[in-house]
């Protein structure tokens, strides 16, 4: 069973090696003449009025809760998936009463205006 | 000495480095470790060289939709322009601004690069030569893909750049949106198979799952295409609005690591869909010969790699309210109906139908839920123009 993820941690860490290899090359051969004004943040040429790392807007955090709703009811929707050949007929049903209660979250957030950009 | 068999080369290779190895009294793990990272360090070359040509292709065809020539000065049709600009961004200077935090800034493209390729390790080019087939293939490719959204919020961030900020942003409402539905168009082929493990997703498709679950199979497109984010969901590098996205202060071959991330993500996502829904390496003579399944796999490949750059170069870019929209108010409700509707059909259907039969029942259960979808979008236009023309007589009396 372990021996199957090995490959994975060997490509992974291949993809790692061949991603920083053409950067390394890069900072080796390629010339380096730093300037302050080359090295300013891009912005139209003109300096960058006030602070990047700030608070923003609230909606972009609402479609990440609603996600993780969802992302976590679907991990819990495979398990069922991989079983349903063997399940009775009653188990499945009881699967799509699980996905309906989702679909009702889903209404809830669409009334509510969740899922508005405003 | 393991036999030699034609039709497998490959994996007879794979087993006779194995046997070499051992014969020169190396322990079995350290040979098992040994052949896994010769065929990874294969694999690994296959994924990030295949972009060159995909680009040259793409670069190519779109030319051809857009009535252009495309690249056709260094060597024959241009073939080498991938090359040529490897060499122009690798000897570029790296400029890394002043404000970012260089740390964050320089794991972000390797990090891309390194998601992506992970999901190969689960694809399936032929029936026996698939770099491992672990049982839960479908979801650690979605696992492991969904770490390339974290790296392009690293780098927008780590950036320190307003453009790139509003870039990420932008990102990651739209790549996190788009995997539910993305996830419920894979739950089908895994109830349909039985398993996660792609190579039996595989071998279970008599008939193509898309003929089974097209509209699961659109739903996957669509989505793969909004989480590779090409046009018309490129709104997270859109050119006119935020310059170019989160990777506004890339420079050099940090660029260019992005840029090869994005393509081999396309071609991923490509390669996905041609294993789950197309039947991947199926095909004519692949019992015989193993080794053609490479052929089919590829040619499918490319197939659906030409259909998203037909998509590409015919559709505008959509606002990002049109964007949630359609993935939370349509794919996501759609996507749950068409996955009760196979729980329930394919439950009802007797055990001793054929898979052919079976698909048909499928296939038309789905035409009764694009009929109906149809007729419900036809509904909700006809309120909207009315509510709309409501408001232009009150205008009007005005």
């Amino acid at each position: 069973m372990a021996h199957e993820w090995i490959f994975i941690g060997i490509l992974l860490l291949l993809g790692i090696v061949f991603a920083s290899l053409p950067l390394v090359i890069n900072s080796i051969i390629a010339p380096r003449k730093p300037h302050p004004l080359k090295n300013e943040t891009y912005e139209c040429g003109m300096e960058t009025v006030g602070d990047t790392w700030i608070q923003f807007k609230v909606q972009y955090y609402i479609f990440s809760l609603v996600f993780v709703i969802f992302d976590v009811e679907i991990v819990f929707l495979f398990p069922w998936a991989v079983a349903y050949k063997e399940l009775p007929f009653f188990a499945v049903v009881e699967g799509v009463i699980f996905i309906i209660i989702l679909a009702g979250g889903l209404l809830y957030a669409w009334r509510k205006g969740a899922l508005d950009w405003v | 000495m393991p036999e030699v068999r034609v039709g497998d080369l490959l994996v007879s290779l794979y087993d006779l480095l194995g046997w070499g190895l051992s014969e020169l009294g190396l322990y079995p793990s350290v040979v098992s470790i040994l052949q896994k990272l010769v065929a990874g360090f294969i694999l690994a070359n296959f994924c990030l060289l295949t972009p060159l040509f995909t680009i040259w292709l793409e670069r190519k065809v779109s030319a051809r939709f857009q009535d252009r020539l495309g690249p056709n000065r260094v060597g024959p049709y241009g073939l080498f322009q991938g090359f040529a600009d490897i060499v122009k961004l690798i000897t570029k200077e790296d400029i890394t601004p002043a404000s970012a935090d260089k740390t964050v800034f320089n794991i972000g493209p390797v990090l891309a690069v390194m998601s992506v390729l992970g999901i190969w390790a689960v694809i399936p080019f032929t029936s026996t030569m698939v770099g491992t087939d672990i049982n839960v293939g479908i979801l650690y490719s979605v696992a492991v893909g969904a770490i390339g959204t974290l790296a392009i919020m690293m780098g927008g961030w780590a950036s320190n750049n307003k453009y790139a900020l509003l870039g990420s942003f932008r990102t990651v409402s739209q790549l996190v949106s788009y995997e539910v539905p993305m996830i419920i168009a894979l739950l089908i082929p895994t109830l349909l198979a039985g398993s996660m493990r792609m190579n039996t997703i595989v071998q279970e498709q008599q008939v193509w799952f898309i003929v089974a679950a097209p509209i699961a199979g659109l739903i996957f497109l669509i989505s793969g295409i909004a989480e590779v984010g090409r046009a018309p969901f490129d709104l997270l590098e859109a050119e006119s609005e935020i310059v170019a996205g989160f990777h506004v202060e890339y420079t050099g071959m940090k660029f260019g690591v992005w840029m090869l991330a994005e393509f081999l993500h396309a071609f991923t996502v490509s390669a996905i869909t041609a294993v789950v829904f197309l039947g991947g390496w199926r095909g004519p003579w692949v019992d015989q010969y193993p080794l053609l399944g490479i052929v089919y796999f590829l040619i499918k490949t490319y197939f659906v790699s030409m259909l998203m750059l037909w998509i590409r170069v015919t559709v505008p870019r959509v606002r990002i309210d049109q964007m949630n929209d359609l993935n939370w108010k349509f794919l996501v409700p759609l996507s749950l109906a068409v996955l009760v509707m196979t729980a329930l059909v394919d439950k009802l259907i007797p055990v001793d139908f054929s898979a052919g039969s079976r698909s048909l029942i499928l296939f038309l259960a789905n035409m009764v839920i694009v009929v109906a979808t149809l007729l419900v979008l036809r509904g909700v236009s006809r309120k909207e123009q009315a509510a709309q023309s409501d408001l232009q007589a009150e205008v009007n009396s005005i």
